[in-house]
């Protein structure tokens, strides 16, 4: 691919140092516009967070206060002494908490299964579990809430639960299943032929090198739960039994927002899962889109 | 494929009788993935599987506030599927949620592809930067970024009126952006595609660097056009990233939900209709569930059949592994 390059050096030369010229000067446009086009992405999240600290008469400006000069808290502390929002954190976490245990575990057995066995159906059960995920979550509410109805789980906590692993469960197990891929069999066969059993070599082998991958799902089937809005939008009817992204939608129901406390609430919110994400942002990408460079 | 080529090789240099296990043995590890992946099929089933298997009888089925009572629907027959299909609303509805679609997911894609292609040309403080603010974005929960957006157009105090009216574009003064429906979808459309882009295009940047650097400089030194570099190069070489890409920014957009219902505070009017908003409303707000399952099926069924291009690429993907 470089032959024209080498072939012909000397005329070569001038026109690279011209375009190193001229792309300096380009460099400064293209970061003129990268500064203009991340101001503008960023903007939004950073006006959440100036709302957030900034005073009553500053909010309601006729002209808007750019930069909260008169910082204060009083947003937040207004915020969490609102009504339930420490009791729909401690909701939010308990549901987030077990549908997480729960998916990683059933999960785990699954991908392993998917991921180091050969066996029949295991082509259609991947098929399924890619399949599922394209169902749209609005459609299944439907049934979900007439079947827990009759079961007597709405406005429960635990038929939250049970529901979350519609969707928490099968992308848990595709992502579990593309790490432990990742792991080389000949370090097992290894293992193995040193005289470990088969379990033997699969503790203390496969389990420390899956282990950031088993982070990363779970990190990331927490943020998935903890956005969730619609399934405990429609399950949870009491105010003191919802979930933190219920209870921060309720607020804009009134004519006459409270904005200063709403943006409050709303950094508070995607405050851990800003976080999580930010710690793990390289894997996500990595597991959505998996080997497609490669199709 | 690397992890079964030495299995395949095995077999020849040991001698097949030393490698014969016990049938006891053999058997069990036969059932090993089954008996592993048991609990994980079982759920699915009972949590997907059964209401799927529901949905689908519902919607043949009336079941009002009085069957609700009841816990039992009423058997009509394809009643449901005619009233919506003879329901103009309803296939005003499909159209709109359609062209909804199409909208969002054009413009993340090639608002998506200019950014990443813009992160190929700044220097590397400028890319950490825009990098970082891409991540920050996509991590926003989609709840906080309805009320976000919901703010900054606010018709009273919002920093989208008076911006507009600074730059004179306009008296927007008091603007009421969902007074008219076709500024309420802009707003709508551009929140989504706001916090679509940053997966967009922190992916394709991701093959960008994969598209070897001589490539296109030979390109440029044979008198391409940037245009011509990108279009005959870069965009088959990225080919498979795109249709990832394009089929699962289909999916998301198709059912969208909860940036409307919010954006509308839980009662949007008829303009602001989308297929899984019909449903809902004709379920939890009419209570006609049986209608509102029909519907479901419908945007279910569409969906399979757009998403077939993404699980069959998807499949080949993990049988390559």
């Amino acid at each position: 691919m470089s032959s024209p390059l080498a072939g012909a050096p000397l005329a070569g030369v001038p026109a690279r140092a011209r375009r190193r010229r001229g792309g300096r000067r380009g460099r400064l446009g293209w970061n003129a516009l990268g500064l203009a086009v991340f101001a503008l992405i960023i903007f939004p999240v950073y006006w959440m967070i100036a709302t957030a600290f900034k005073r009553g008469s500053d909010i309601f400006a006729d002209t808007p206060v750019w930069f909260p000069i008169h910082p204060t808290l009083s947003n937040f502390t207004d915020a969490i002494h609102r009504p339930h929002f420490w009791a729909d954190v401690k909701n939010s976490l308990i549901i987030v908490g077990c549908v997480v245990a729960l998916s990683l575990v059933l999960a785990f057995l699954a991908a392993l299964a998917l991921a180091k066995f050969r066996f029949y159906g295991r082509k259609a059960f991947i098929v399924l579990i890619i399949g599922v995920q394209m169902i749209p979550l609005n459609a299944l509410i439907i049934p979900i809430y007439l079947v827990l109805a009759k079961a007597n789980q709405v406005d429960k906590l635990s038929g939250v639960i049970i529901t979350y692993l519609t969707f928490v469960l099968p992308f848990t197990v595709w992502t579990l299943r593309g790490f432990m891929i990742g792991v080389p069999r000949e370090l097992e066969e290894a293992a193995q032929v040193d005289g470990s059993t088969r379990f033997g070599a699969f503790v203390r082998v496969l389990l420390p090198l899956i282990g950031p991958g088993l982070v990363a799902t779970s990190i990331f089937a927490f943020i998935q739960a903890w956005n969730e809005f619609i399934m405990a939008y429609v399950l949870l009817h009491s105010p003191e039994k919802q979930t933190l992204t219920v209870w921060l939608a309720s607020f804009t129901t009134n004519r006459g927002t409270a904005w200063g406390p709403l943006m409050a609430g709303a950094t508070l919110t995607a405050l851990p899962v800003v976080i999580f994400f930010v710690a793990i942002q390289r894997k996500i990408a990595f597991g959505l889109t998996a080997g497609a460079v490669r199709g | 494929m690397s992890s079964r080529s030495p299995a395949a090789a095995a077999p020849l240099a040991a001698p097949s009788v030393s490698r014969r296990r016990p049938l006891g043995r053999r058997l069990r590890r036969a059932a090993a993935p089954y008996a592993l992946l048991l609990p994980a099929a079982a759920v699915i089933a009972a949590v997907l599987g059964y209401p799927l298997y529901y949905l689908v009888r519902l919607s043949f089925q009336h079941y009002g506030l009085f069957q609700l009572v009841r816990h039992k629907g009423e058997s009509i027959g394809t009643a449901n599927y005619a009233e919506i299909f003879h329901d103009s609303l309803f296939w005003h509805v499909v159209l709109r949620t359609i062209a909804f679609t199409f909208a969002c997911v054009s413009l993340t894609i090639v608002l998506g592809t200019l950014v990443a292609l813009l992160l190929t040309k700044v220097g590397p403080f400028i890319r950490l930067l825009l990098t970082a603010g891409l991540i920050f974005v996509w991590a926003t929960p989609v709840v906080v970024a309805v009320d976000i957006w919901q703010w900054m157009v606010d018709y009273e105090f919002g920093v989208a009126n008076w911006t507009l009216t600074a730059l004179h574009l306009g008296d927007f003064n008091h603007h009421d952006w969902f007074a008219n429906p076709w500024s309420g979808w802009a707003v709508i459309v551009s929140l989504i595609v706001w916090g679509a882009i940053p997966f967009v295009t922190i992916t394709l940047y991701a093959g960008l660097t994969q598209v070897s650097r001589d490539l296109t400089e030979a390109a440029a030194i044979d008198g391409a056009s940037p245009w011509r570099s990108f279009r005959d190069i870069t965009l088959p070489l990225l080919k498979p990233i795109y249709v990832i890409l394009i089929s699962l920014s289909i999916i998301w957009d198709f059912q969208v939900f909860n940036q409307v219902w919010i954006i509308r505070n839980g009662s949007p009017s008829t303009d602001y209709y989308l297929m899984s908003i019909y449903a809902y409303v004709e379920s939890f707000k009419i209570s006609e569930y049986g209608l509102g399952s029909a519907i479901a099926l419908v945007m279910v069924a569409i969906m399979l059949l757009i998403s077939f291009v993404y699980i069959r690429q998807m499949v080949r993907i993990g049988d390559a592994e």
